[in-house]
Formats: C-alpha cells, sequence, structure tokens
C-alpha cells in the first residue's frame, strides 16, 4: 500500500455533486481506488485534519478539491493540503470559477447574513441572534466557528493551483482521463484545463442550424416555451452559453434538449465568460431602437443569473458597491 | 529593406524612450526631466531622454542613432497625438531599420498638457501613460504593412451642380464614373432656378451644358430614378447595390416627343407637378421639365389610370411609335464595384409651416423661395410671370430673411445663400413686376466676390430694407389701406419702432436643411454626420470634404449650406482628392487587422454578421470563421464580440492591452 500514490479529496463551498461526480465513475470507481492510496475523502471516508498534518509535506501525490471558498475554515484547509501535496486540482465549476455560490457576490455579507437569520420568512429570531466566532457554553466551555468572509472566491485565488477540471459537475468521462493522467503521469503543463479548449459550438449537434445572422427579436426562458429538439439555442431564443463555454461535456444538456448554461467556464483565452456571452448576445439582439432592444431584453430577467451562473467569482468587475441609506456608497471588499 | 523578423518579437526589450518638450507646449505644463528620469529607471528602458521637438529632423535623426548606437528594438515617443505625427516616427524607426510597429506614441499634449492646469498632477499623469506604454511596447510584434489595388472606377452620388461638377472632373481625367441620382432628372436645385447670384446669369445657361455633357459622356454612367440600396467593402474596393426605379418607358428607346403625353387620356394636367413646388399641374405621364436629363417621359404609377384601375386604353402606349412604354417594367438591381464614393446628396429647405407665425399654407399670398424661383422662370408654371395664387400681378411683396435659420426656435445656423438669393429675388420681381419690394432682414450677409456691390446696386434700385425680424404675417386690417393685404410686422431696430408693412405677396427665405433622410444615409455609407445634420467633414479646415471613412468623399450643401461658387470649388476638390487616390492605384493597409484562430474558433457564426464593413465570413467547408483582412479596418467589434477568445487584432492582443491597463495603474 505504501508505494501507491497518495490522493486526497476535499470540498469546501458547495452541493455535494463533484462528490457523486466521482462515485458515479461506476466499476472505474474501483480500478482508481485500488490503484491509488486515499488519504482523505470527507464525504465517504473519516479522516481527520491531523492526520494530514502529520504526514510530510508533498507526500500526497494530488489533492482533488471541489467548492468554492467563503470561510476561514475552507481557507486553512485548501492551505494545508497545499502543502502536503505535489499537485492541487480545482474540481468543477465552484473551484474553478466561484459556482453558483459566488452568485451570492450580488450581495454584501451583512445583507446576507441578516436575510439568513432575520428576514427569511421561516425564521424567527426575535433576539436576532447571530453565530458568533467564538462563544461560551453554561460549563464554561468554549465553541469557534469559521469566519464567514465578504466575498466568494475560486480556489485558485486562495492557493495556487495545479489544474483545472470543469464542470457542474466534471463528467466521468474527463475525471478519469484526468486521473489517468495523472497516475500515468502524461499531464499537460501546469495550469492547464484538462478539459478542450474550443467553444461548446464547436462539438454541438445543433451547430449547422445556427444562422449566420442572428437577429433575435425575442428571447425566452426554457421553463416557459416548447423547445425544437432540432434547431440551436440561440437560433429558437433561449440563451445558451455554448458560444462562451468551453467544451468537453459532450453538449450533454443539449441533447437533454435544455440549453448550455456555461457550466465548463470559459476558454483559456476569455477572462470573463459572462462579459463575453453578453456581448455577443448584445450584438445579435435586433432591433436598433432603444424601446425595442429593451422590449427584446426584457426576456431576460435575471442577466447576472444568466450569464455568470457559474462565474460571477470570477467576474472582472469586482466590489460591487452597496449603497447603505444615509452613508452613501461602500465598497464591498 | 528587411526590417528584421518575427524571430525578433522574442528578443529581450531594448527600448528607447523620448519625451519631447514641444517648445513650452508640454514642457510649460509639466516635468519632462521628471518623466524621463522616471521612465529611465523602468526595466527593459536603455534610453530615456527628452528633446526640444521630436518630430523635427534632428528629433527622428536622434532616434535614429539611438536605434543603432544602442541596438535598441522598441521605440516610445510621448508627444502629441498620434493622429499628427505616429507616421513621422514610424517612418523613423523603419529608416534605422527597425520594424515600425515596435513603437508606441504617448499623446502627452493633448491629453495631458492642454486639459491640466495642475503641474503636479499633470506630471503624475503623463508617468502613468508613459509607464503604460513602455509595459505595452515589450509585447508589440513584427508587423507588415500589406498593399492591394485600388479599384479605378468612382461612384457619384447626387447629380445636383456638385455631383455633376465632380462627375464630370472624374470622367474628363479618364475615370469610369457612375453617376446615381434619385429624381427623375439631374440638376438638384440649381434646374429650378431662372437666374443666379450676384452675376444673375441665366442658371440655364450655364447648367444645361453640363447636364447634357453628363449625358453624353463615355466615361459617366448615368441612372437617374434610382438609389444606393446597399454598400459593402472599404476604400479602394466597395461593393454597391443600386435599386433603379421603374419609370415604365424604356429609357433606351425614348426621344423625349412628348406625343404619350399629348395623348394620354387624361386631355389636362391634373396632378400637383413636383417640380414646380405644386404651382402647376402635370399628367401621370410626363416630363419633369422641359431641360430634363435624361430627357425621357415616364409614368407615375400613383395617378396612372392604368395601375390605379388596369383599365385605361393606354392611348399613350398606342402614340408612341418607339414602343418605349412598358407598363411591366420592373425594378433594377444593379450590383457594381468602385474604388471611391463621392457624396454630393446636397439639402432641403426648411419646412415654413413649421413657423407658424408667417402663415405658410394658411395665407394664400405667402409663398416660399423655391416657389418664386419657379414663378420668374420661364419655363415655369406661369411662364415666367410672376402672378398671386388668384392670378393677380402683387403690387407690393414682403421678403422675409431668415425663416428657419439664425432662430434658436428651429435651426441656429445661417444658411449662408438666403440674403443673397433674397436680393436676387428682390431684383427680379421687381424687375417682372414693377412692385414696391420690401427685404426684412436681421443682418445683411455678402461675404463674397461681387456680393456686396450687389447688395450696393439694389439699394440702388430702390428696394426697401427694413432691419428687423417680422414677429408675424396676419390679414388683420388696422386701417383701409391694410385691407385685404397681409400686414408684416416688425420691429424696425434701426428706426427703433415697430413698422406695420401691407404688401399683396410674402415670401418666406426658407433656410438651408440637412435632408430628412441624412441619416439613413450616412448609415448606409458608415460616415458620420455633425449635430445639426449635416455630412461631417474629416477636418473643418484641413480636410473640408474628406469623411472619417477613407475612400468616400463629401461636395456640396450635403456637407453644410453653401452657394453655388463653393459647391463647385468643393466638387473639385473632392473630385481631386478622388483622382489622387485612383492614380496612386494602390491602398496601403493598416496592419492593426483581426485574424481568426482557426484551431480554437468554434464555429459560432457570431462574429459573422457584425462587422461593419463586411469583412466576416463563414467558411462552411472547415466551419469557421474567416475575415478577409484586406476589408477589415480593424475596429475590434468581432474581437470583443467572439465568445470564445479566438479573434485577435494586431497592435490590440491582450497581453498588450492589459499590461497597457497595469501599466496605468501601477501608481508608485
Ligand atoms: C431658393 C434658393 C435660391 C438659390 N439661389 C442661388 C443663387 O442664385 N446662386 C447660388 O450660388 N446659389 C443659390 N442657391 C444655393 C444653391 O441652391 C446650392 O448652392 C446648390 O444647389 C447646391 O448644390 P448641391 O449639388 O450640393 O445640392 P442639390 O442641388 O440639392 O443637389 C442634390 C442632388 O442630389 C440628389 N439626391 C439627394 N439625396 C440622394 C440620394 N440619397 N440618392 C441619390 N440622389 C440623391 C437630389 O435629388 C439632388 O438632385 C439657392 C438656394 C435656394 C434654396
Ligand atoms: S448556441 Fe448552443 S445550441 Fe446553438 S450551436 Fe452553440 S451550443 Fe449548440
Ligand atoms: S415614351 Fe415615346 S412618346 Fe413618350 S416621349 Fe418617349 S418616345 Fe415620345
Ligand atoms: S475588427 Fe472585426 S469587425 Fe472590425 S473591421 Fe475587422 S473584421 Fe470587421
Ligand atoms: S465568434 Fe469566434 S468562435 Fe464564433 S465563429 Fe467567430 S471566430 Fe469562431
Amino acid at each position: 500500500m505504501a508505494d501507491k500514490p497518495k490522493i486526497a479529496f476535499y470540498w469546501c463551498a458547495s452541493c455535494g455533486g463533484c462528490e457523486e461526480a466521482v462515485v458515479d465513475l461506476a466499476e472505474d470507481i474501483l480500478s482508481v481506488v485500488s490503484a491509488v492510496d486515499i488519504v482523505l475523502w470527507p464525504v465517504a471516508m473519516d479522516f481527520k485534519k491531523a492526520d494530514i498534518e502529520a504526514m510530510p509535506d508533498g507526500s500526497i501525490a494530488a489533492s482533488l478539491i471541489n467548492g468554492a471558498i467563503r470561510t476561514s475554515e475552507q481557507e486553512e484547509f485548501v492551505r494545508l493540503l497545499r502543502k502536503k501535496s505535489g499537485a492541487v486540482i480545482s474540481f468543477g465549476s465552484c473551484a474553478c470559477t466561484g459556482g453558483i455560490p459566488s452568485l451570492a457576490n450580488q450581495f454584501e455579507k451583512e445583507r446576507i447574513l441578516s436575510y439568513v437569520y432575520e428576514q427569511a420568512p421561516s425564521v424567527i429570531n426575535e433576539l436576532k441572534t447571530r453565530p458568533q466566532l467564538e462563544s461560551k457554553g453554561d460549563e464554561g466551555h468554549s465553541l469557534e466557528l469559521p469566519a464567514f468572509r465578504e466575498m466568494v472566491r475560486p480556489l485558485d485565488e486562495v492557493i495556487k493551483v495545479d489544474y483545472y477540471l470543469p464542470g457542474c459537475p466534471p463528467t466521468p468521462k474527463l475525471i478519469k482521463e484526468a486521473v489517468t493522467a495523472l497516475l500515468t503521469g502524461k499531464l499537460p503543463p501546469a495550469g492547464s484545463t484538462l478539459a478542450p479548449d474550443t467553444a461548446l459550438c464547436e462539438e454541438c449537434p445543433r451547430k449547422d442550424s445556427k444562422p449566420a445572422d442572428l437577429a433575435i427579436s425575442e428571447f425566452k426562458m426554457p421553463s416557459g416555451a416548447v423547445i425544437d429538439p432540432e434547431k440551436c439555442m440561440l437560433a429558437q431564443g433561449f440563451i445558451c452559453m455554448g458560444p462562451a463555454t468551453r467544451g468537453g461535456c459532450e453538449a450533454l444538456c443539449i441533447k437533454g434538449n435544455m440549453p448550455c448554461t456555461g457550466c465548463f467556464g470559459p476558454t483559456s483565452r476569455v477572462k470573463d465568460q459572462g462579459a463575453k456571452m453578453l456581448s455577443c448576445v448584445a450584438s445579435s439582439a435586433a432591433g436598433k431602437e432603444d424601446a425595442e432592444i429593451d422590449k427584446t431584453l426584457a426576456g431576460i430577467p435575471d442577466p447576472v443569473g444568466t450569464f455568470y451562473r457559474y462565474g460571477l467569482a470570477k467576474c472582472r468587475l469586482r466590489g460591487k458597491a452597496d449603497r447603505v441609506p444615509g452613508k452613501g456608497v461602500r465598497q464591498k471588499a | 529593406m528587411n526590417l528584421n523578423d518575427k524571430i525578433s518579437d522574442k528578443a529581450p526589450a531594448r527600448i528607447g524612450f523620448y519625451i519631447c518638450h514641444c517648445g513650452t507646449n508640454i514642457a510649460g505644463a509639466l516635468d519632462v526631466p521628471a518623466v524621463r528620469d522616471y521612465v529611465a529607471k523602468m526595466p527593459g528602458v536603455i534610453v530615456a531622454r527628452d528633446y526640444k521637438y521630436m518630430c523635427s529632423d534632428p528629433g527622428q535623426e536622434l532616434l535614429g542613432k539611438d536605434i543603432t548606437e544602442h541596438k535598441l528594438n522598441r521605440i516610445v515617443v510621448a508627444s502629441c497625438s498620434p493622429l499628427l505625427h505616429e507616421n513621422t516616427f514610424r517612418k523613423a524607426l523603419e529608416k534605422a531599420g527597425l520594424n515600425p510597429f515596435y513603437f508606441q506614441m504617448v499623446n502627452i499634449r493633448e491629453h495631458v498638457a492642454w486639459v491640466h492646469t495642475d503641474k503636479p498632477g499633470a506630471t503624475r499623469k503623463a508617468k502613468d501613460l508613459c509607464s503604460a506604454a513602455v509595459r505595452r511596447v515589450k509585447f508589440h510584434k513584427f508587423l507588415e504593412k500589406k498593399k492591394v489595388p485600388y479599384h479605378p472606377d468612382v461612384l457619384v452620388v447626387g447629380a445636383g451642380i456638385a455631383g455633376i461638377q465632380a462627375a464630370l472632373t472624374m470622367a474628363n481625367a479618364g475615370k469610369k464614373v457612375y453617376l446615381v441620382e434619385r429624381e427623375p432628372s439631374i440638376g438638384g436645385h440649381m434646374a429650378m432656378f431662372d437666374k443666379t447670384f450676384p452675376t444673375l446669369d441665366c442658371a440655364a445657361c450655364i447648367l444645361t451644358p453640363k447636364m447634357s455633357a453628363v449625358k453624353s459622356h463615355p466615361n459617366i454612367t448615368l441612372w437617374t430614378y434610382s438609389e444606393v440600396a446597399k454598400t459593402e467593402g472599404s476604400a479602394g474596393n466597395f461593393k454597391v447595390t443600386v435599386k433603379r426605379k421603374p419609370r415604365y418607358v424604356k429609357e433606351e428607346l425614348c426621344v423625349g416627343c412628348n406625343d404619350c403625353i399629348d395623348n394620354c387620356v387624361f386631355k389636362e394636367p391634373k396632378f400637383a407637378d413636383e417640380f414646380n413646388m405644386g404651382l402647376g399641374k402635370r399628367k401621370p405621364v410626363y416630363m419633369p421639365f422641359p431641360q430634363a436629363t435624361p430627357h425621357v417621359a415616364l409614368i407615375d404609377a400613383e395617378t396612372c389610370l392604368h395601375f390605379k384601375t388596369g383599365k385605361c386604353k393606354q392611348s399613350c402606349a398606342e402614340a408612341c411609335d418607339r414602343k418605349a412604354i412598358d407598363f411591366n417594367q420592373k425594378e433594377e438591381i444593379k450590383e457594381i464595384q468602385v474604388g471611391t464614393l463621392l457624396l454630393a446628396t446636397g439639402f432641403e429647405v426648411f419646412d415654413a409651416a413649421k413657423d407658424p407665425y408667417y402663415g405658410y399654407g394658411v395665407h394664400p399670398g405667402v409663398y416660399t423661395s423655391l416657389e418664386i424661383e419657379r414663378l420668374v422662370n420661364a419655363s415655369g408654371p406661369t411662364n415666367g410671370e410672376i402672378v398671386l395664387r388668384d392670378g393677380r400681378k402683387p403690387k407690393s411683396v414682403g421678403i422675409i430673411h431668415c425663416v428657419g435659420s439664425r432662430d434658436a426656435k428651429t435651426n441656429k445656423w445661417c444658411s449662408r445663400v438666403c440674403c443673397m438669393y433674397s436680393l436676387k429675388l428682390a431684383h427680379l420681381i421687381k424687375e417682372h413686376t414693377g412692385a414696391e419690394v420690401y427685404n426684412f432682414y436681421i443682418d445683411m450677409r455678402t461675404p463674397g466676390k461681387m456680393y456686396e456691390e450687389f447688395y450696393d446696386r439694389l439699394l440702388e434700385e430702390g428696394v426697401h430694407f427694413v432691419r428687423g425680424r417680422v414677429s408675424e404675417v396676419s390679414d388683420f386690417a388696422m386701417s383701409p389701406e391694410e385691407e385685404g393685404k397681409l400686414i408684416l410686422r416688425a420691429e424696425d431696430t434701426l428706426a427703433g419702432f415697430v413698422r406695420r408693412v401691407p404688401v399683396d405677396m410674402v415670401v418666406l427665405s426658407t433656410g438651408l436643411t440637412p435632408k430628412k433622410d441624412s441619416q439613413t444615409v450616412a448609415r448606409l455609407f458608415n460616415i458620420g454626420r455633425s449635430p445639426e445634420g449635416f455630412f461631417q467633414e474629416r477636418h473643418p479646415k484641413l480636410a473640408p470634404v474628406n469623411t472619417f471613412t477613407d475612400g468616400i468623399f463629401i461636395a456640396g450643401c450635403c456637407q453644410g449650406p453653401k452657394d453655388i461658387p463653393d459647391t463647385v470649388a468643393q466638387a473639385g476638390a473632392a473630385a481631386a482628392e478622388a483622382l489622387a487616390l485612383i492614380d496612386k492605384a494602390y491602398i496601403e493597409l493598416e496592419p492593426d487587422t483581426a485574424f481568426v484562430v482557426e484551431d480554437t474558433c468554434s464555429g459560432c457564426k457570431s462574429c459573422v454578421p457584425l462587422c461593419p464593413y463586411t469583412a466576416v465570413s463563414f467558411d462552411e467547408v472547415k466551419k469557421k470563421a474567416v475575415i478577409n483582412e484586406t476589408l477589415c479596418k480593424g475596429c475590434g467589434t468581432c474581437v470583443a464580440a467572439c465568445p470564445s477568445g479566438s479573434i485577435k487584432q494586431n497592435l490590440f492582443e491582450d497581453e498588450q492591452i492589459f499590461s497597457e491597463i497595469e501599466g496605468v495603474l501601477t501608481n508608485d
């Protein structure tokens, strides 16, 4: 057992889907498990932080970390793993680009806490109690909670990341390829994303039905319209993130007759996926006069959630200013 | 000369930095030595110098000498706007054997010295901008200008005197010219006039020879009753689609004998005649005016019985022994390839009804100046007799200047010709009718050769001049002599009291305005407009007939109000500018064009429809986008829009732009 490469799996701000994806490898998981020595996998096995701390630096061949970073505890743990690992793989959309949790970056920390602990319809909290970093119990013992940071960050803004495996979650095929590459040492240059570097349209079965002179006069939501199973989604007026999203998923959503929502993130050449898709969609909207344009854009009721569903933490426009009544504009951290 | 090669892109940067004093322009507003010393410490900078005038010969030689002596491979000059001297410095690099695109210019004159008064702040900003350029220039790459052939043919749009003059000049120089005119005949406004100021020579006598010269010129293809529907491409290589409206008379067969008109089932002319401003009548088949060029009849489908009911016996067609009438004529689409476009689409007169106090359209005795031009014209609706709508000869006439000009409520600008044509009309009215003529003016503007002399002559002829803006024209009589007259009320600002002048006829000297469709036309040709709507020249003094789009020129009143002499001069200038481009025979393409990185393009086609110059197309075999670099003008639209980041633009690559931003933001 000592000769087998050591592997760690860890999760931060995530939904657990990435863990599920690893399990989804089905029978292939067994060959992976037998080929490696798993030293950490909180979802499936019982390990303690102290076990990892006791290991020599660099002794873990690779750590696969999913989830975005929101709390001090997550920071601490991924820093520890970084120290102990040869390679760190940013696993899944949340680790790579912030994912769904980073949509919270639209709101100031205080607004989130006051909603969750005071205003949400299901909450009754007359004393307005908030979780404290440190609290003393009746018997004199004290309890420590992780700090809740101002913003959600992708993994590579906290520790150095060697490889990225995108997707919400990454597909079994890509995971298998990544693990195989790890085990055989056939890895691309550090910093690479372990998926193709062309946009999804390239591999989309509907590509040929996309017209060259797209002039969208009405945007539709998949929930409120019938989707033609053959025609390009954008040509039908559904926002499809395909043109701005890295391929490699084999167009799973499109094959399931749903538009691409962008979970694979941008290609290596694009810094801000949402901004790119926005400028692309804006140029495909029919209408030249302001009123017409407004009418068309009304079909996209939640632009941030549409264009930045998985990537708000990587958005170039940071530190959304919150207007606090009486205090003017305050910049977020 | 082999100016390095692509390999030198990778060599470690050896940067030369030069900051110009521009006399005291720059040196007076910021601390030049401080900027020089700041940049000198930046990594990669080998020499940093300041100099009084970088653009002077010694300045350029200094640059060249340093390149050789210090083996510099990147140059940054901080001075004025690149519009002025980017080429100068690029040439200096080239002369010293360095690729001219290993160069970046910083505009610290217009962007810093001229807009700031705080010296330390200005110095700080200059440092930031220079540091941005120094960081960026390291990423500059070896580039080459490409030469492509310049198509020698020209399209002139609009055949008023401006278009006619320009077309003839270029055709006489041996160029093939397409002349497209919207109306059935060429001639524009000038064809409507009887006489022209200040010489009072007959407009037709000087215009019609030019009109027939156009018609018969072997190098001119004249398409009247036609409009440009689409333009693609750029300087040297435009593709233009022209729509030819059906006139239902075959142009090549008709000889203009008028037999069709004489035999039309309408025995008398019945419909308002456009050319005569509705003062006369015409039949559904008609000739716009006697000297119309081409001299070909046309049928107006709106009024023709055949088109309206399908039940006409078509006596016109029967009468035509040349069988020229063709009720089945269809709109024709022509596609042409030209290198140069010259726009001469002229003006429109101010709509007098928009000034309600003057009663145009309410009082029959109120006319516009253009209507009077037709009335005094021997070939006009009254054969040159000036009579009121009820047939009376006016005994007194009031001419109101500046209607729709110099007026905050309508148009602010001076239309430049109204004073002069009002004097002309005053003279002609007096000559034709012997009436008392009153000119109401705000200021008398007669700048031009022999113009003031013309005004003097009018003063001697006994025309009355009242200085003051007319406040209203009414038919409300306050005394017996005002009975049945139109009364002009104006404060005589020289005499200092309010006058009431009763007259039989009022002439409104309406100003010149942009054409209603000027925005559509500007978009069609991708040129700009100035705030009031006339086409925008590239520079008001130094490039008056150029536009911001290369290969497209403007002449005449489409650029702004002017008289015929100025219009003709501009037309000549525009033709000369066009000839200069054509005779060079090729056009050098700036290398800041975009290109598709084929390997990574996903074929999403997002970029294809966006290019304003239609440079982007889709390769159906490879399923990838392609950019025709000959057509690309480097606007960057597709680069910004490509959602997968697969389009790059020379001189605007990501690393160049981001390092530049870093440079501005790194404030130490
Ligand atoms: C009442 C009056 C009297 C004047 N008297 C004098 C005078 O005595 N002496 C003098 O020097 N100046 C005089 N002027 C000024 C003179 O009219 C102008 O200087 C001259 O007509 C300008 O010529 P142009 O070719 O620029 O425009 P225009 O004469 O307006 O010609 C433009 C031509 O372009 C055509 N056109 C427009 N749009 C399009 C399109 N999209 N496609 C194709 N064709 C198009 C029009 O049909 C027209 O034929 C007078 C002006 C007015 C209003
Ligand atoms: S836009 Fe979406 S549906 Fe259309 S081709 Fe691209 S990935 Fe496929
Ligand atoms: S259409 Fe025939 S009849 Fe009419 S003017 Fe021309 S040639 Fe004469
Ligand atoms: S940069 Fe792109 S959009 Fe702009 S001219 Fe070139 S090809 Fe066309
Ligand atoms: S927008 Fe980009 S990816 Fe899409 S076709 Fe054009 S170059 Fe290719």
